[in-house]
């Protein structure tokens, strides 16, 4: 008796799985993502561990990058071109946007290729496959905060001094991080049908750079342009960087929530899309 | 209805190819190509002709525990019937039902980063098949002894040898304990031991009750891992029965039932290959034979320039795709140095009574040249006989005879103690 009730507990715990032609647009099914938690993990964890093999300097590459590009446009913007700083030492000026910058350009670029570049796991294993795009962002995160040190040791050496503002950076990071999301799902699924993505990505990213506030100060955007301006979600999060870490004294204001809004529609209409394509991507990569 | 472990209803999967491709000849004909392929693109979404259906039609039920393999042609719809299976990719039509987890195997070693040690790489490609960190971390040390790689295990899989690399990949994927293990043709790697053992550790998971779906194109791997077998042709079951009836179904497909072939005279060929043909001693036609008879193997061919070391030879197969015999008309290298006159030449083969037991075989015939081993032409299984009992011992019980000869042995008995 006992036997044949153990029997069919252990039967209806068994798994069903119905697999059946896929119809609807809007089936997110968030919680297989979360039951695979482990493999964005370890797929993250891998990118880590290998993002510095074999290369002489190692991660001393997260440092060099921002770096570099901050003394490239402290010649030029800073001091060629004299852009206005706010009153904030031009090389910090620049490396607190810079930092933002990268990781996001590293999120986008990453994700928008790593279904392409994962095909074998694509076409040979089961699992939803969301985990590759937002696995491949990681890296970028460790990146940052290696860079973000050396800010620190700047601002230090420019005595510029730590406020309750630090407290916003991890919001405007998630912000970053959303709209790298947003597009890197548009952008990954385009790619398994459409290799012209991977052409268009480098260009995407740097006209991207020119139209957010890096190497100039959003000031100099005439005030009747602020809110056409402001639908580009890096505006928002890397003045908002500024305002947080330099004290600029005017605030992001009412750039941040038209910035967000923008990211949340663009974020939930990419993983619609993305899931939508997910069926097909097998056929097709 | 609770021990069904795999139910597939009326599957089918269709898949688009691309319209002919025409060749850009000049910019403007490819940009005027390029402004209209989204008008290309969605005609192609509506018409049939630019789609096929990889799979058909298919159903069939698979019970808890029963282990069957699933043959066929390249292009016969066995991978996508996998890849469905696996949920890598959506079926058109149709429904699948699975009781249990699944645990799938279609490559061995996906995802293994060269960068990575051995180590990582177990718990890298782990989570890739769906274990857990836990279940991982419990059976690392059978991996690792699996595998035989401790000695290495720290250092990264890119310096490893491709058997060394293909042990720990096979040994990841054989501890993942799924109730359902679906297996594409994995064990074409490694060597005939390693092969053997993997062959085993998948025996014990059917013996366990787990249910296994193998899919090969080894038929000697399937009659020795499954009891039942499905055929798949041209997307479409053919056959779904016990094993050795299936593979000799499916071979007889590949090979067609001839007993005699002729060729067209191709007079631009150095050698070749004219007819084949099946015989009695006495020269009579035949497709069926008894085991204790002997019979012929017949082949015409011609030589209109002979290239030196060039010959001819016939391999002899079995049900199970296992060469039993190989014979060449040149029986040493002196002999092979020997040149021909041009002509057409009749070789008739005998195999003796009581070589081949009870069973099909498949006859293929090449002519080699010198160097490199290479054959200028092939003619894969391009006959085949029935060898009958002829009347056997086991016969008498009704047992099939289960050797791949029946040469009779010698017994030299004598009583040594009252």
């Amino acid at each position: 008796m006992v036997n044949t009730l153990m029997l069919q507990s252990e039967k209806g715990q068994k798994a069903h799985i119905v697999i059946e032609p896929s119809h609807s647009w809007l089936r997110l099914d968030l919680g297989d993502l979360w039951r695979y938690r482990e493999l964005l993990f370890f797929l993250a964890w891998r990118d880590i561990k290998v993002r510095y093999k074999q290369t002489l300097l190692g991660a001393t590459w997260a440092v060099i990058q921002p770096l570099l590009t901050m003394i490239i446009f402290s010649v030029i913007f800073g001091q060629l071109a004299g852009l206005p700083s706010e009153g904030i030492p031009y090389p910090v000026f620049t490396y607190t946007a810079l930092l933002p910058w990268q990781l996001f350009a590293f999120a986008l670029t990453q994700s928008s290729n790593s279904l392409v570049g994962s095909q074998n796991l694509v076409s040979k294993v089961y699992f939803p496959k969301l985990v590759i795009p937002i696995a491949s962002v990681v890296p970028g995160l460790v990146d940052f905060f290696i860079s973000f040190l050396v800010l620190m040791g700047l601002m230090a050496f420019y005595g510029i001094p730590l406020t309750a503002r630090l407290l916003a950076l991890p919001a405007l990071l998630l912000l970053a991080l959303m709209t790298a999301m947003a597009v890197g799902l548009w952008l990954s699924a385009l790619n398994v049908e459409y290799r012209d993505v991977r052409i268009v990505v480098p260009f995407l990213t740097q006209f991207w750079m020119y139209a957010t506030p890096i190497a100039y100060s959003g000031t100099i955007i005439p005030e009747k342009w602020r809110l056409l301006y402001a639908l580009n979600p890096l505006t928002g999060v890397v003045e908002g960087f500024r305002w947080a870490l330099l004290g600029k004294s005017e605030g992001t204001g009412v750039m941040i929530w038209v910035s967000t809004a923008i990211v949340v529609l663009l974020l939930a209409s990419g993983l619609i899309y993305f899931k939508h394509m997910e069926d097909t991507f097998a056929d097709v990569i | 209805m609770s021990d069904i472990a795999i139910r597939v209803e009326k599957l089918g999967k269709r898949y688009r190819i691309g319209g002919a491709q025409t060749s850009y000849k000049t910019l403007r004909d490819s940009l005027i190509s390029a402004a209209s392929a989204p008008v290309r693109w969605l005609k192609a979404q509506r018409h049939e002709k630019y789609t096929f259906w990889a799979l058909q039609d298919i159903s069939f039920e698979i019970k808890q525990g029963e282990a069957v393999g699933i043959i066929g042609r390249n292009g016969a719809g066995k991978s996508t019937l996998l890849k469905i299976l696996s949920r890598i990719t959506k079926p058109t039509t149709g429904r699948v039902d699975l009781y249990g987890r699944v645990g799938s195997l279609l490559e061995v070693g996906t995802g293994f980063h060269p960068e990575l040690t051995g180590r990582d790489n177990i718990f890298l490609n782990g989570a890739i098949l769906g274990m857990s960190r836990q279940d991982i971390m419990r059976k690392f040390d059978e991996i690792i002894a699996f595998a035989e790689i401790d000695k290495f295990l720290d250092t990264p899989v890119k310096y490893y040898s491709s058997g060394m690399y293909v042990r720990l990949a096979f040994a990841v994927a054989a501890h993942l304990d799924p109730e359902i293990l679906v297996v594409d043709e994995v064990l074409a790697v490694g060597d005939a031991q390693f092969q053997r053992k993997c062959l085993g550790k998948m025996g014990n998971a059917a013996q366990d009750g787990r249910t296994v779906l193998f899919v090969s194109h080894n038929m000697g791997a399937v009659s020795q891992l499954c009891s039942r077998a499905i055929v798949l042709k041209k997307g479409k079951i053919n056959l779904d029965c016990d094993t050795s009836s299936a593979i000799s179904d499916y071979l007889s497909e590949i090979a067609g039932t001839n007993h005699a072939v002729e060729y067209p005279i191709e007079p631009n060929r150095d050698i070749q290959i004219n007819s084949m043909f099946i015989s009695l001693l006495d020269g009579t036609v035949v497709g069926t034979c008894k085991h204790n008879q002997p019979f012929c193997v017949n082949i015409k061919y011609t030589f209109r320039n002979w290239k030196l070391g060039s010959y001819i030879c016939l391999d002899v197969y079995n049900e199970l795709d296992s060469r039993i015999l190989w014979s060449s008309d040149t029986k040493s290298v002196q002999e092979m140095m020997n040149p021909r006159n041009p002509g057409t030449y009749q070789a008739r083969i005998t195999i003796p009574a009581n070589v081949l037991s009870p069973g099909m075989y498949f006859f293929t015939v090449a002519n080699y040249g010198p160097g490199q081993m290479k054959a200028y032409e092939v003619k894969e299984r391009a006959i085949s006989v029935d060898i009958e009992d002829g009347g056997t011992l086991l016969s008498n019980f009704g047992i099939k005879w289960h050797a791949a000869t029946t040469i009779q042995l010698e017994w030299e008995v004598k009583q040594v103690s009252p």
